[in-house]
């Protein structure tokens, strides 16, 4: 009888060590039939550290894992199958002999949790990183070992704050855990600041004494940290916006301010410069987009200042000294650009590629930088400091300042006004027309796409002051920033309505705009 | 007939006649002026007024208002306002206490500011009123800062697009973007009906004809005297102790209760306002207007206006591709070729050039009108 028992236990514990040595054998619990096997499979290849975790659990994620009639498992890739064990090529097995690994929601849930424990551990830092963020914003108390391995095995510095502010926000989501260990958790979270710190702590307010009053604590900390990017984020807008401004208005900067004259057809000329972009990137074709965009400029300073001077020599030579006469006939002259564009191009908006290095974003701190935006400030910048250059450092620029200065003594210098105030134009409106080269790339390239600038063009040239290039730039950068600091209170109409008032009203105190050019006459 | 007479007397006969072409011609009769044609010469008329409003100021006081449109379009709501209430329980929504635009905003009270326009006498009352308060406001701070010139033209157009963006806000409460359409009827005369289209264009021709009058008073004034001047040169009106800021806030006041006038005539005949009439090429067109038929002549402003609008309705109906490179061409002619207008084609006097204006082709930095 004792020998029988004794049998039957040798044969149970026998059975159980080889019911325990399979179950450790993840592989073959991916391979056994039943969904909770190949989920507990899933579970244990995860936490095991083994270097082929990834791979397989990523290649079960993708679809791409079978087992042969032996529940050898095998990963397919577009050259042939691979051992899942080795990651070595069989070339010796046939798709024909193989059969998927099925799954279900929920072992598809263990694949996405053990994915991203597993990718704590990627070669790729980038990768790690990624993984700690979302483990971040997972704040899941289930992730805590997976972090504290990942934390001990981290070695850059960077990442591992990530993962201890990973394991501090899934510390404080779980219901257990110590006082002490609760506050350290909020410090952790309350200095990395951002949106996702703010809903880990959210919940925590109503806990008790010690973490909930830290808590809240922490939540005003970073609620004013929050407001600060905001206030910048919205003044990076502002000079952004400050800079489509300034691009839109130097042209008329130059033919207003340095002539006098009131252009009109300026946004036409802004227009004609976005359809130059167009015409150049169809001309290239697809393969050139970044470069059409670049040949763009100068096409376009050719195409807007050769109609500019084309239109001083033809038409608004006969106006001077008629300001408001020059004001009907360029608006004439923009209704004929408008509908002339129309009628070649139609109606429809034209599609403008944007070229690969303007697109795209990246972070600094809490601020996100969109490139084509970024872009166009540096344009901005370019087009001022080169007008500048020509205005101070050419002798066309020096004729021009003469003549704007005193246009009879100039030309008793010997300077040929007409000449130069048909130069002075054309600079204007090409300048218009590169600004349309970058309009391109955030508007829709319509036959309107002058006239929604026109007005805010004016408007900036007379702040800043008509005849000074710095006012100009300075106009246009106020403006901009007070447009987009107003907008988060008033919205984006009430906003605009109420900088339009601002500088009614400013122009009544100061009617020579921020920067008066001096003159001894009693109008000017 | 003395001169004076020249402009009203036709203005009142061209209504009457068209009138008794309405009323009294058949309908098959080619003599026949159908209800399209009296609402669309009420229109003209009512342009007219506008134009002879802003030529007052811009023709001889040398304010060259971009913003004129502004004006015409308040006077335009006020009316609209009073339409709005005189459709009472009969709208889409059956609400006699609200407009169908505020029961769709789901508002429960008629704002303060809709008190009153009940009434058609305080309509009446404000349609003036409200744009020459407006004008007195922005006139006030604008011309004793002395801003002039192509500044002054400017802020204005900058005042007629802020309020175009303002009266889009649903907010505002004068029914945002759709603004106030399906008017029924004014005094209870029903507005669909030709008698009420008749004795609106009337109404208009006699309002332009005593609106010509007026105008033709005060530039030929003592008044008008020194708004010339003002126009010519205004340091030198100041050096000689006149103060070029009252005369031009009182002329500036007047023509915006003028255009006001104007627009809410226009509301009752086109059964629409929008904030589309605040737009800045509608004053700019205006201008245009004035610029064609004859800046500083006020039958040129009348005729400008009408003549342009006739162009217009024929062009956009017949060549609707030609109209804009017609219009541009028109306004780039005349300001080269016809600097007077077409009025200066009948012999009409105006001023001569001045000659500083020869020298070295002018001198861009002087911004006089």
């Amino acid at each position: 009888m004792s020998r029988t028992l004794a049998l039957v236990f040798g044969l149970l514990i026998a059975l159980s060590a080889t019911l325990r040595a399979s179950a450790q054998d993840a592989y073959a619990l991916l391979a056994s039939p039943g969904f909770d096997n190949i989920r507990q499979g899933i579970e244990e290849l995860g936490h095991s550290g083994n270097p082929r975790a990834l791979p397989v659990i990523s290649a079960l994620h993708d679809g791409e894992l079978y087992q042969d009639a032996g529940h050898a498992l095998f990963i397919q890739t577009p050259s042939g199958f691979l051992d899942a064990r080795t990651g070595e090529t069989r070339a010796d097995v046939s798709a024909d002999a193989l059969k998927k690994i099925r799954v279900n929601n929920r072992v598809r849930e263990a694949i996405d949790e053990a994915l991203g424990a597993l990718r704590l551990f990627a070669l790729d830092p980038a990768q790690r990183r990624a993984a700690a963020n979302a483990a971040f914003r997972a704040h899941d108390p289930s992730a805590i070992p997976a972090l504290d391995r990942a934390i001990a095995a981290e070695t850059n510095p960077k990442i591992r704050r990530d993962l201890t502010a990973a394991r501090a926000a899934a510390l404080l989501s779980a219901t257990e855990g110590s006082v002490q260990d609760k506050l350290a958790a909020i410090a952790t979270v309350a200095t990395g600041g951002g949106a996702h710190s703010r809903v880990v702590l959210e919940p925590l307010q109503q806990q008790a004494e010690p973490v909930g009053t830290a808590a809240v604590a922490a939540l005003r900390s970073i609620d004013r940290q929050l407001q600060f990017w905001r206030v910048i984020q919205s003044i990076y807008y502002g000079i952004s916006l400050g800079s489509v401004l300034l691009l839109a208005a130097t042209g008329l900067a130059v033919t207003f301010g340095v002539m006098g004259v009131i252009n009109m057809a300026h946004g036409e000329m802004v227009m004609l410069g976005a359809y130059t972009t167009f015409v150049v990137q169809q001309a290239l074709g697809p393969a050139w987009v970044g470069l059409g965009v670049l040949l763009a400029v100068p096409a376009a300073f050719v195409v807007s200042g050769g109609l500019g001077i084309a239109i001083e020599r033809t038409l608004i030579r006969w106006l001077y000294g008629r300001p408001l006469e020059t004001l009907l006939a360029t608006w004439g002259l923009s209704l004929v650009l408008q509908q002339a564009v129309r009628s070649l191009f139609g109606p429809d908006n034209r599609p403008v590629q944007p070229p690969v290095w303007m697109s795209g974003d990246f972070q600094l701190g809490g601020l996100t930088l969109t490139l084509n935006r970024l872009a166009i400030i540096v344009f901005a910048a370019l087009v001022l400091a080169a007008l500048m250059a020509v205005l101070r450092l050419t002798p066309l620029g020096l004729q021009m300042r003469a003549v704007t200065q005193h246009r009879l003594m100039a030309a008793a210098m010997g300077i040929a006004t007409p000449w130069i105030d048909a130069l002075t134009f054309g600079l204007g409106s090409g300048v218009a027309g590169m600004a349309g080269v970058a309009l391109s790339q955030i508007d829709n390239v319509s036959p309107n796409l002058g006239q929604s600038y026109i007005i805010d063009s004016f408007m900036v040239v007379v702040f800043g002051g008509v005849g000074n290039l710095w006012g100009t730039a300075l106009a246009a950068l106020t403006l901009g920033i007070v447009n987009k600091l107003l907008e988060p209170f008033a919205g984006a109409v009430l906003g605009k309505i109420l900088v339009l008032i601002m500088l009614i009203l400013f122009i009544q105190r100061k009617p020579r705009g921020l920067f008066p050019l001096r003159s001894r006459a009693a109008e000017a | 007939m003395k001169t004076v007479w020249i402009v009203p007397a036709s203005l009142i006969g061209v209504a009457a006649l068209l009138a008794v072409m309405n009323t009294a011609v058949a309908a098959g009769s080619p003599l026949h002026a159908s209800p399209y044609m009296i609402t669309l010469a009420g229109k003209y008329l009512c342009y007219a007024i506008l134009a002879l409003s802003l030529d007052l100021v811009w023709g001889y006081a040398g304010i060259l208002s971009l913003g004129h449109g502004a004006f015409f379009a308040l006077g335009g709501y006020t009316m609209g306002m009073y339409l709005m209430r005189e459709i009472g329980a009969r709208g889409v929504y059956g609400n006699a206490q609200l407009p169908d635009f505020m029961v769709f905003l789901g508002w429960h009270e008629l704002p303060w500011y809709w008190s009153g326009f009940d009434h058609f006498a305080f309509a009446a009352l404000m349609a003036p009123l409200v744009p020459a308060l407006l004008a007195l406001a922005f006139g006030w701070f604008a011309f004793r800062a002395r801003v002039s010139g192509v500044y002054l033209s400017i802020i204005t157009q900058a005042m007629t697009y802020a309020l175009m963006l303002a009266f889009f806000r649903n907010d505002m409460g004068f029914g945002g973007n759709n603004g106030m359409t399906d008017f029924k009827d004014v005094l209870g005369l029903p507005l669909q009906a030709d008698s009420t289209r008749v004795l609106l264009m009337a109404l208009s021709a006699l309002v332009l004809a005593a609106a010509y009058a007026l105008c033709r008073a005060i530039v030929r004034s003592r008044f008008g005297k020194v708004l010339i001047a003002i126009r010519e040169a205004e340091p030198r009106t100041r050096f000689l102790a006149y103060r070029p800021e009252v005369y031009k806030l009182v002329v500036w006041v007047l023509a915006a209760a003028m255009a006001g006038i104007g627009g809410a005539l226009y509301v009752g005949q086109v059964g629409i306002i929008n904030p589309s009439e605040f737009a800045p090429a509608n004053s700019i067109e205006a201008a245009i207007w004035v610029a064609i038929g004859g800046r500083g002549t006020l039958s040129g402003a009348i005729l400008g206006a009408v003549l342009i609008n006739l162009g217009k309705t024929w062009f956009t109906s017949a060549l609707p591709e030609v109209w804009l490179y017609a219009l541009g061409a028109l306004f780039i002619l005349t300001t080269l070729f016809l600097p007077r207008g077409i009025i200066s084609l009948f012999g009409w006097r105006s001023r001569p050039r001045r000659p500083s204006e020869r020298v070295l082709g002018g001198a861009p930095r002087e911004v006089t009108g």
